[in-house]
């Protein structure tokens, strides 16, 4: 079994022709299965074009992305790297179709001629597994936006999709809609599936098991949560921010305070404060 | 100067299974020179509260009165009403359509009878308190800018009508840090300029505390606090419980106040959680 279920292989890629910038400029990454990444970097860094490579929207202009196994640029493969690698955008009201919450999940499986029974099973186990299962016969328009995201994961879901690539899922959200979206995340990562979360959201991105940091079309920083934001310079330098608590941690070291550079979870300050 | 809710009641699907108080008995007012946030969960009644402001909505029951004028009394005032309070929607990129930033920025501009001259130093100007240097760019279009420029092009179509107030529906919501901080302290800025009158919708309960003098929490369509921000998120367990957060500051106050800490619980900031929390440490090693 191939341990790698994203493998990009130094990809670039351009929207236009003419465009002498490329959106993604030289990436190579590898992603494991079952890993919970978070890509972050500023708007314009290139890391939603690298989603959509991912998901075969996009093709590159030079090198290979492999789904497990299978090159993006293979159009025979389109649909099997689609359900490999599912997709969920920032606006849940742009990817909703049904007018009831199962048939919208119901959706992905139908197209693929699944047997009806074996639909129910799917989508049944996809509303469970978001906890939505009782607004199975809601109309979505009528739920919350991190109901109506939790809809959208549950449709992957129910394609047995085993990676799940998120482009900003929360930014629309309220802070409990928030809260929802990364814990279903976090379950589903616990069963197995492999997540990518791209996400502006700092206190997000230090949940993950992994962060990359995109830049100009590039992977300037790439390491665990604890790695990658105790690089605080860097982090300004890429247009991004730290958690409060880990600016606060930064301050209070400054001050004299005798604590770790790598302060990320507000448990682990508070547990070192009250020592 | 002001802009006044009085009793306000606003209904969806009326008539329908689906019907939806939106907004149940709302009085509240923006004063001139306010920095005034709304937050609450989604569904709230927050951005339906302020399409009320500028008319494009009408309250089911209940009156909105913006300088005195009551709006949709007069239809024909309508238009002044839309011009004094400017509303820059969710995503607002998604309406640029003209094919040069300086173009779409001149839309509403054009439509006002001003000269060629006053339209070209409105959109100038606009442009540049959203923070570009507008002869770089003022002939790109509007499609080949990132998320963040795009946004803060649409705000310069609305900032070029010269608005008194200024209305923001979550107008960060997916931009990078660097693009919220940018676009805030733009935002500040113009604030900080004499009467100009902001109402900023967030979910980002930091930004909320780092920005607004004032606070209203909508839960269920309903005003269910008023403050300052300290007033605000000194009160984190009722907040969470109407689906909404503090600032992970305050959080880190109250769970050191837990473990034993004495420390003011109406923290918003870094700076003073810092010297609260150095006061606090030298005081024990005294002990």
């Amino acid at each position: 079994m191939e341990d790698n279920i994203i493998k990009i292989e130094n990809v670039k890629f351009k929207y236009g022709k003419e465009d002498n910038k490329y959106a993604v400029d030289g990436v190579s990454l590898n992603i494991k299965k079952g890993q919970f990444t978070a890509i972050i970097g500023h708007n314009g860094s290139g890391k939603s074009t690298l989603a959509k490579l991912i998901n075969s929207i996009l093709l590159p202009t030079e090198g290979k992305i492999f789904v497990k196994g299978m090159d993006t640029s293979d159009d025979s493969k389109l649909w099997d790297i689609r359900q490999t690698a599912g997709m969920v955008f920032q606006n849940p009201d742009n990817q909703l179709v049904a007018t009831i919450v199962e048939e919208d999940i119901a959706f992905g499986p139908e197209n693929q001629g699944v047997e009806p029974s074996e639909i129910r099973k799917r989508v049944d186990a996809a509303l469970n597994t978001v906890g939505m299962y009782e607004y199975r016969r809601r109309p979505p328009h009528l739920l919350s936006g991190g109901q109506k995201q939790r809809i959208a994961i549950a449709g992957i879901l129910a394609l047995n999709s085993d990676c799940i690539i998120l482009d900003e899922p929360t930014a629309m959200l309220d802070p409990s809609g928030r809260v929802e979206v990364m814990e279903t995340l976090k379950k589903l990562n616990k069963i197995g599936k492999t997540i990518v979360l791209i996400t502006h959201y700092m206190d997000e991105a230090v949940q993950a098991d992994r962060v990359v940091v995109m830049d100009k079309g590039n992977i300037r920083l790439d390491g665990t949560p604890k790695e990658v934001f105790s690089n605080l310079d860097a982090i300004k330098k890429f247009g991004l921010d730290v958690p409060q608590v880990t600016e606060l941690a930064q301050v209070l070291i400054k001050e004299g305070v005798d604590l770790p550079s790598d302060i990320i979870y507000v448990k682990e300050l508070v547990d070192l404060l009250c020592q | 100067m002001s802009i006044i809710a009085e009793n306000i009641k606003y209904v969806y699907s009326e008539g329908t299974p689906f019907v939806t108080v939106a907004l149940d008995n709302v009085n509240m007012t923006v004063e001139k020179g306010d920095f005034l946030g709304i937050i609450g969960h989604t569904g709230s009644g927050k951005s339906t509260l302020i399409q009320l402001f500028n008319g494009l909505e009408m309250p089911a029951e209940g009156k909105i009165i913006v300088d005195g004028v009551s709006v949709g009394e007069d239809k024909k005032k309508l238009k002044n009403i839309r011009q004094t309070v400017g509303l820059v929607f969710q995503y607002p990129e998604y309406q640029l359509f003209e094919e040069t930033v300086a173009k779409d920025v001149a839309f509403g501009p054009l439509n006002l009878n001003l000269s060629q001259d006053e339209i070209n130093s409105r959109v100038k100007e606009a442009l540049e308190l959203v923070g570009f240097d507008y002869n770089k760019i003022k002939d790109l279009s509007p499609f080949d800018l990132s998320g963040g420029q795009k946004r803060r092009v649409a705000i310069a179509g609305v900032l070029a009508m010269k608005p008194d107030y200024l209305i923001l529906d979550e107008p960060t919501a997916g931009l990078d840090p660097a693009g919220r901080n940018e676009l805030f302290s733009q935002i500040k800025k113009l604030h900080g300029k004499g009467n100009f009158t902001v109402v900023l919708v967030s979910h980002s309960m930091e930004d909320i505390a780092k920005l607004v003098n004032k606070v209203i929490v909508l839960y269920k369509g309903k005003i269910h606090m008023k403050g300052t921000p300290k007033e605000i998120y000194s009160q984190s367990e009722e907040l969470k419980r109407i689906g909404l957060g503090v600032p992970q500051i305050a959080e880190i106050v109250l769970e050191l106040n837990k473990r034993g800490f004495n420390i003011k619980n109406d923290i918003i900031n870094v700076e003073e959680a810092t010297a609260e929390i150095l006061k606090e440490i030298r005081r024990r090693k005294n002990v």
